[in-house]
């Protein structure tokens, strides 16, 4: 696959594995995960986007728009209004982006992953959705001997993961929680096949980080805690655990795309450091090295 | 920090500067009795030393490492022969808000009464700008340059190793040799050589009788001392004081005092840009350390609390103010000395030591103006080294900045230096470059670069006055292609440039023949040697520079018009200059689309940052290796200090959506908020420019200090600095501050007097700085990862 769909690519990434990284985000996502930080991850089309703050109805929008700037739903994406816009309040996000396109990006920073240590991670949305672009991305970074992530809920059939596993120096897999009707309600999916997955994986790959985000008023009991270390204990190939703390610094970016913050969204908030380090032990006591992270 | 340390930093943050005019009065008295009784140089020596004479001296309660250039702490002497000060100058120095100095009646007095009378028709300014051309002064007014000598003496000057393996008396030795070597046969200069060399004989009796006054004053003191402890150190200090810097020092504690006359002296001579500084301090002080640490004279903790008594010293000498226009809104304190730290050795090996930890812990611990301080990053240094700066760092004070040191040897083995004579130097003032001892690298004057393309927009009109100042090099419609537009911006450059250099070496012949420094002529190779002044080509290298400003600006301006105009053509020029003219009068769209949606510099963008090289080749081949008048040549360094602020209050709104009169980009960072694609992209971006052809370049990027809160944050950095390196980038500095910290202390001053941020090439208290430029600080894109 020549190309697919990214809606960004952030550089000097801290977090995302080690080193200095550069993280390419594939868009689309079967997921709906109420806490979700990237909403514009969720669908596989390009979306435009507007921010109040940026705009100084000037109306280059709509003297742009075909279709008069029509109500959302009817918004081809076309990037007309975009373009037109002076400010960049009105942002297309996510792109067709060619396999190349995407390496030479990476490839600017490749001094950095040397000294670093670090490389790139591909991120999402859920990466695995786009697999033949992904393995043709990963592919293409072995060529160039650069440090490979893959940041996955693994929201795809066990072949895709391990089809692109010896191409992957580093899996960041996402665990939100381990009771299924949980997982169902808070992310719209069981986590049947990711748990599945995780066993599977582990069995053909030997570096892999469970990274699991701690969201108030969804997972942050002990007994969620205690059964995900269980499972992360038990998978074979897991090297760290991080948990991640959540917090609400990705607030306004719901209403760019016309959206509500979720209700549960409302409700929660950063969870306490004490909190933090009492679920880190749980996990320690099973034997796994465990870090918190700076936030989600 | 001690207690003894803890309280000389606390009186030295809480003394008022203020002016003394004692030296003016004894520099008047010593003319006014002797107009015209010995050459330039011998009178210079002379009347320096009737000022080491006479001058109040002092010692400090508990004071380690001794003497004041003015009668006390913070009291700030004058140098009527370069520049004199009117009433009314002192009066707005009294007054103004911010870095303002006291000037009390007694001295209003003595200027209006003796040193006006007669310096006010005799200054070195009056002089120079007596001489200097019309089209120069046009230029100067309108903001296209800016003059270094026109107030401060030719400076920028760094001591290397001389004084701690020799002392005054064996560079008088010296002397006498280079005397009696004259060959008054068949050398036309024979008289002007030796005239110079009996000055520089006299400042050494002069700065070793300085010291003598000391020593006899801590003896006094300790005569009348009931505490025992203070006692013996007064006994020391009048011990040290009587053997350095006539001698090679000793030990560790005598090494910090001779400096410190050096310094003393060299900036009670004149006023020298950038004070003195003690460069390698860390390599010098190492011999010293180690013997003591060996014999068990001295311990770690002692070296600690000397080296604190040292930096205190620097605090204690604000920069002495200037005069004119300036004077009401020009305003720092520091006086730019700037410590080296690790570098190589001459041999090439890794000049960091166990000094160096313990310099950067002294400067962690003592949080003060001055002195600056700055790492010499080579590939050779240790990680640890790295980190440990990194750490003082993210403490926010702004400094150490970090230079890359193996890049520095390159630039000046381009100059023609010895391999041995470039490891030995290292940076001083901002970010400048030079040889240490044996080098004046002299820095001319701020060029703004980006009024040439508003006079090649304009055809040589400056369109806020209409005035003509450049040459007409064809109106916005005459350009039909970008390159004819770049070509008429050549030739403004080169215009004015001309005009530039012009005027500098009248002024360089100015101070060769009437302003000798002969006490740092002793201080600096081959001046001895060659009987020839510091100020007259006497030392073995003689770069000038002159430093390009607003690198970014003008890149943003030149992509918007190749791109909205040349390439997708959806305005015309004449059409974008008059929105230009206008400000963007009732046309922010059109504003708001020049500042979004131009592919600019900081990006890593080839189309924004192959425009910079254009600019920066340009500018290159415009200066570099044109002569000065001291079988030197002239080159070009890429670095603003204020006057991008000032440059930019002077020039109308650019075609890159920028304001008039708004400030122009600063260093060589990106324009303010023009980067968006995060620190990568700035260091790879600027490390497109060839630094190595610059006499230095600043790049300046501001942290949030959660950026360098973990492991993980410090690591990013150092990767970010090393890889900046590889790319042959100069220097790099950080300001770790949030804007949020840089509000509130906008907003209430007395709360965060202590707060010190990266400026330009230099630190300063964020509260002494003018709105203007503290707004341009918060502007400054804070990167931040998520």
């Amino acid at each position: 696959m020549k190309s697919g769909i990214i809606f960004n690519v952030q550089r000097y990434s801290l977090h995302d594995g080690p080193g200095i990284r550069t993280t390419v985000f594939l868009k689309g996502c079967p997921a709906r995960c109420w806490w979700c930080h990237n909403p514009e991850s969720q669908s596989f089309s390009p979306q435009t986007a507007w921010s109040q703050n940026r705009c100084i109805s000037c109306d280059a929008c709509l003297l742009a728009c075909h279709e008069g700037l029509q109500p959302r739903e009817a918004c081809r994406a076309c990037g007309d209004c975009t373009e037109a816009c002076p400010t960049g309040a009105r942002e297309l996000l996510g792109s067709q982006t060619t396999v190349d396109e995407v390496l030479q990006t990476i490839l600017k920073d490749r001094m950095f992953f040397e000294d670093s240590r670090g490389g790139v991670t591909f991120s999402g949305g859920e990466p695995l959705c786009q697999p033949a672009f992904l393995k043709s991305l990963l592919s293409a970074c072995r060529g160039h001997d650069i440090h490979t992530a893959v940041d996955t809920a693994a929201l795809c059939p066990p072949e895709t993961l391990i089809d692109i596993a010896p191409l992957v120096d580093l899996f960041l897999f996402d665990l939100k929680c381990a009771d299924d009707a949980l997982h169902l309600k808070g992310t719209g999916l069981g986590n049947g096949r990711i748990l599945d997955n995780l066993a599977q994986l582990g069995r053909v790959h030997h570096n892999i980080w469970i990274r699991i985000p701690v969201i108030p008023g969804f997972n942050d009991s002990l007994r969620e805690m205690e059964a995900l270390a269980d499972h992360a204990a038990r998978a074979a190939g897991v090297r760290q655990v991080w948990l991640l703390p959540y917090h609400g610094s990705w607030a306004a970016k719901p209403a760019r795309l016309g959206q509500e913050p979720s209700a549960e969204a409302a409700a929660t908030h950063t969870p306490a450091p004490d909190t933090m380090a009492d679920f880190a032990r749980l996990f320690k006591t099973r034997g796994l090295d465990t870090q918190i992270g700076g936030g989600t | 920090m001690t207690g003894r340390t803890k309280r000389l930093r606390q009186e030295s943050l809480a003394a008022e500067p203020a002016i003394s005019a004692e030296r003016a009065l004894l520099l008047t008295e010593f003319y006014r009795d002797n107009e015209g009784r010995w050459s330039v140089p011998v009178m210079r020596a002379k009347s320096f030393l009737y000022l080491c004479e006479k001058k109040t001296i002092c010692i400090g309660e508990g004071e380690l490492v001794v003497g004041e250039r003015g009668p006390a702490p913070k009291l700030v002497s004058t140098y009527p022969e370069l520049t004199c000060h009117s009433v009314e100058d002192l009066r707005i120095l009294n007054s103004r808000e911010l870095t303002s100095y006291r000037v009390d009646d007694a001295c209003l007095k003595a200027y209006q009464e003796t040193v006006i009378p007669y310096w006010g028709t005799r200054s070195l300014r009056d002089k120079i700008f007596d001489a200097l051309p019309e089209e120069w002064h046009q230029a100067y007014r309108y903001g296209i340059f800016t003059e270094f000598m026109e107030q401060r003496a030719p400076g920028h000057t760094v001591l290397d190793d001389k004084i701690y393996r020799k002392g005054l008396l064996d560079f008088k030795k010296e002397i006498a040799q280079a005397i009696e070597a004259l060959d008054f046969a068949t050398d036309a200069d024979a008289w002007a050589r030796r005239e110079q060399l009996v000055a520089m004989d006299i400042s050494c009796d002069a700065v070793i009788l300085f010291a003598e006054r000391h020593a006899k004053l801590a003896e006094s003191m300790a005569a009348a001392c009931t505490d025992p402890a203070r006692k013996q150190e007064l006994l020391k200090i009048a011990a040290n004081c009587r053997w350095v810097p006539a001698h090679a020092p000793s030990d560790f504690w005598e090494a910090l005092q001779s400096y410190w006359f050096c310094h003393l002296a060299v900036i009670t001579e004149l006023n020298g840009w950038d004070a003195f500084s003690p460069g390698h301090l860390d390599q010098h002080l190492l011999p010293f350390y180690q013997a003591e640490l060996g014999t068990g004279t001295l311990t770690r903790e002692g070296a600690r609390e000397l080296l604190e008594c040292f930096f205190v010293k620097f605090n204690n000498h604000p920069s002495p103010p200037k005069v004119g226009v300036t004077a009401a809104e020009s305003g720092t304190y520091t006086d730019f000395a700037n410590i080296n730290l690790g570098g190589l050795l001459p041999d090439g090996s890794d000049g960091s030591n166990e000094v160096s930890h313990l310099l950067l812990e002294v400067i962690d611990e003592m949080h003060l103006l001055q002195p600056s301080s700055n790492v010499q990053l080579s590939r050779k240094s240790p990680d640890a080294f790295l980190k440990h700066t990194l750490q003082v760092v993210r403490s926010g004070y702004g400094f150490p900045s970090i230079f890359n040191a193996d890049a520095v040897v390159e630039e000046q083995l381009r100059q023609g230096k010895s391999l041995v004579d470039a490891r030995a130097g290292g940076c001083s003032g901002c970010v400048e470059v030079g040889a240490f001892g044996k080098e004046a690298y002299i820095l001319t004057g701020y060029f703004n670069l980006v009024k040439m393309l508003e006079l090649a927009l304009h055809d040589g009109v400056d369109p806020l006055t209409g005035v003509q100042l450049g040459p007409k090099t064809g109106s916005a419609e005459s350009f039909k292609s970008f390159g004819e537009l770049f070509e008429a911006f050549r030739a403004q450059l080169s215009h004015f440039l001309d005009i530039k250099i012009r005027g500098n070496r009248l002024i360089e012949m100015i101070y060769a023949s009437q302003m000798p420094a002969p006490f740092l002529s002793v201080l600096t190779d081959d001046c001895i040697s060659r009987g020839v002044d510091y100020n007259a080509g006497g030392a073995r290298y003689n770069n000038s520079f002159i430093q390009g400003v607003g690198i970014g600006s003008i890149t943003d301006a030149l992509s918007a018009i190749k791109d909205h105009v040349f390439e997708r053509e959806t305005l015309s020029l004449p059409e974008l200059v008059a929105k230009l003219d206008a400000d963007f009068a009732g046309d922010e769209p059109l504003r708001q689309r020049l500042w979004n949606k131009t592919r600019k510099y900081g990006n890593d963008d080839d189309y924004a940052d192959d425009l910079m090289r254009l600019v920066f080749d340009a500018f290159f081949h415009e200066v570099d290796g044109r002569p000065n008048t001291k079988n030197g040549v002239y080159r070009i360094e890429m670095l603003p200090t204020t006057c991008h602020v000032y440059f930019g209050s002077v020039t109308g709104a650019t075609p890159d959506g920028r304001r008039r009169g708004t400030p122009l980009s600063e260093g060589i960072s990106p324009v303010q908020g023009a980067d968006r694609r995060g620190p990568t992209a700035v260091i790879r971006s600027a490390g497109k420019m060839d630094h190595i052809r610059s006499g230095g370049t600043l790049l300046n990027m501001k942290f949030s200090p959660t950026l360098l809160s973990d492991a993980s944050g410090l690591d990013g950095v150092a990767s970010l600095v090393r890889s900046y390196f590889r790319m042959d980038g100069h220097h790099v500095q950080f300001n770790v501050v949030n804007v949020e910290t840089l509000k509130r202390a906008q907003a209430n001053p007395s709360e965060y007097r202590d707060l010190i941020v990266r400026v330009a090439g230099y630190s300063d208290y964020f509260c002494d700085l003018s709105a203007d430029l503290q707004n341009e600080i918060i502007t400054r894109t804070e990167h931040s990862s998520f």
